[in-house]
């Protein structure tokens, strides 16, 4: 069997829940056999609605209302050993992240985080992924019989599969936490930075946070989220959950544009794998515009708002 | 309060990563070794715990001789005692067995990792070695108060952020905000002296297995050259992000 960790965020599924279902059902036909979907707490989403992303059986767990990480992973783990989990795929979320290791240890079972793409072979796992920050890519292979997935949110994408009729299967459990959690709160803009399929992110060519404004326009009419550069959030302009780079948060949208960021290496580590990008800068000679695909050189307090004019005037 | 800080030895930030020719490794020719960067995070955060409540602030790395001068660092930057795990780590799975074996032995109140070692972004030991010692953890942390035996702590969720607390002892996963940047410390010249003074013991391993191995690696595709287009012809762009990159 495939298990997922189909996540929930403010009672609805995220939309890397389904690339990540959508994963576990390729797996499952490569492997022949099922995929089964496992979803925590009081959900407003249509549980069928992983069914058309190709979950044969979805186990509702109730009881369980809030993000644990003993708690879910050995929920998870315990639906591994009763159907046999031959894989268990997560996506590599803040709450996905934080069941990778638990889970491994509970089943005795390799993790191989920061996967980009579906397994090379299946006997034995072989599986593509990235390390050194986006600098390499490592090809590992795992040596259990259950073997736990972390995939990188918008790395693989989705297909289409032919919509199934899954099975929904209630179970009441009592939980089993170690930690305490309190109340939750959002800082960044609407769009939660790793599955942002668009980016848009400035650096300390804004000169002061009084100047994101056309920053956030942008982000806006590309319903995008916002990013920024290291020293940005260091000195305070932004908050920390939008650094971006080596020590911030690793990043591939569909589209990144780089507003006054000179490209440094540590930057670029968690940026490179964006499919396109974007790089706006007033110095010709700044190292993002050999890293991009495409370049202006001009300043951003002049660009950035023609772009955002264009954009607008485009989706019309 | 007994303190223990989990440090990997990884390549500087800075480095140009190269792998040997026949993929098997990175290539370390010309790569300099540092703290992980989160893990300066904890170490620091780990000092003013001890200030604050007393205690002692040791620091592990499971590696070979060569990590021991970033053991050393720690040591200059006040660490009271360093432990070296004697060997090669292959995996996350044996790197927490290793040091889940040594924590059982010492006890310790609060483990301290990083939320992921900037060499193999694994993010992997941290998590199997709560659930190893079956201890509370909190991943991505970026806050942290010690009051009694109780921590409270903070843990960044995607985009925002939420706060939760626990008996010690508990292993977090830091990152910056445990933190400021600008409360990192680094080595000073007392410090230099002073460490060469600490024990930095080698220890055995328990014969932990790995559960996964490297097959190879490779460099990421190189990316096409740019397309610079004149800031008078933004509507150019458009057209390419939607025809060409189809991305809008
Ligand atoms: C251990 C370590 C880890 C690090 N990790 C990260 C990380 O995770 N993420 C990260 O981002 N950095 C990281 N850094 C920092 C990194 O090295 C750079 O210092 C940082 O990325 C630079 O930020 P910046 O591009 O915003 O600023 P700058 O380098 O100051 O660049 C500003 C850019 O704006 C341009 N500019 C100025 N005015 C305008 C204008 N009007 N219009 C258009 N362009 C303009 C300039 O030409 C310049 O290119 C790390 C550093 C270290 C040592
Ligand atoms: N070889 C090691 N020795 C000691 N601690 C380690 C080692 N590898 C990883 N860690 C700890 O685990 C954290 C996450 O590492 P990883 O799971 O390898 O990404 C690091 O920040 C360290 O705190």
């Amino acid at each position: 069997m495939v298990i997922i960790y189909a996540e929930t965020w403010n009672k609805k599924f995220k939309k890397t829940t389904f690339e990540a279902v959508n994963y576990g059902a390729r797996c499952s036909k490569e492997i022949g056999t099922e995929a089964i979907a496992v979803v925590f707490g009081e959900c407003d989403s249509h549980l069928a609605d992983l069914g058309n992303h190709g979950a044969d059986r979805i186990i509702h767990i109730q009881g369980i209302e809030q993000f644990e990480p003993f708690s879910f992973a050995t929920v998870l783990s315990d639906i591994a050993k009763e159907f046999n989990g031959k894989l268990i795929i997560v996506n590599g979320t803040a709450n996905g992240k934080s069941l990778i290791g638990v889970m491994s240890s509970l089943l005795s079972s390799s993790a191989i985080s920061n996967v980009t793409e579906l397994p090379v072979n299946y006997e034995p796992i072989n599986v593509h992924r990235s390390a050194f920050s986006s600098k390499g890519i490592e090809k590992c292979s795992s040596k259990s019989n259950c073997t736990i997935l972390g995939i990188v949110p918008n790395s693989i994408g989705i297909i289409s599969l032919e919509d199934i009729e899954s099975i929904i299967e209630v179970r009441n459990i009592i939980s089993k936490g170690k930690t305490i959690f309190g109340e939750s709160q959002n800082e960044s803009g609407n769009v939660p930075l790793p599955e942002a399929e668009r980016v848009v992110s400035a650096g300390r060519g804004m000169k002061g946070p009084e100047n994101w404004g056309i920053i956030t326009e942008l982000a806006e009419v590309l319903n995008a989220g916002t990013a920024c550069s290291k020293p940005v959030s260091d000195i305070g302009w932004r908050p920390h959950s939008e650094h971006v780079g080596q020590t911030g948060i690793q990043i591939n949208p569909q589209l990144y544009i780089a507003i006054g960021i000179s490209g440094a290496i540590q930057h670029l580590a968690g940026v490179s794998r964006s499919k396109t990008i974007v790089v706006i800068n007033n110095d010709p000679e700044a190292p993002f515009f050999k890293a991009a695909d495409y370049g202006i050189i001009g300043d951003a307090f002049d660009v950035v708002p023609r772009l955002t004019e264009a954009i607008k005037s485009f989706q019309k | 309060m007994k303190i223990l800080v989990c440090i990997s030895h990884v390549p500087d930030t800075t480095s140009k990563i190269k792998f040997t020719s026949d993929g098997h490794s990175l290539d370390k020719d010309g790569v300099q070794f540092v703290i992980n960067p989160y893990d300066e995070f904890g170490l620091t955060k780990a000092l003013q715990l001890k200030e604050e409540h007393g205690g002692v602030v040791s620091v592990i790395t499971f590696g070979d001789s060569d990590v021991e001068q970033t053991l050393r660092k720690a040591l200059a930057i006040g660490a009271d005692d360093a432990y070296r795990l004697d060997g090669v780590p292959n995996d996350g799975i044996q790197t927490s067995q290793e040091l889940a074996f040594f924590i059982k032995e010492n006890e310790f109140d609060l483990i301290i990792c990083g939320q992921e070692s900037i060499d193999y972004n694994g993010g992997i030991v941290p998590g199997a070695l709560a659930a190893n010692l079956n201890l509370p953890f909190i991943n991505a942390c970026i806050g942290l108060e010690i009051n009694d035996n109780v921590a409270n702590t903070v843990r960044e969720t995607d985009g925002g952020k939420e706060t939760a607390s626990a008996n010690l002892p508990i292993i977090i996963a830091g990152k910056k905000g445990l933190v400021e940047e600008k409360e990192l410390r680094i080595p000073n010249m007392r410090g230099i002296m002073t460490a060469r003074s600490k024990t930095l013991k080698v220890i055995e391993l328990s014969g932990a297995k790995s559960l996964s191995e490297s097959i190879s690696f490779s460099a990421p595709p190189e990316k096409k050259a740019v397309k610079i287009i004149s800031s008078e012809n933004i509507e150019e762009l458009v057209r390419l992000l939607n025809e060409e990159s189809k991305v809008i």
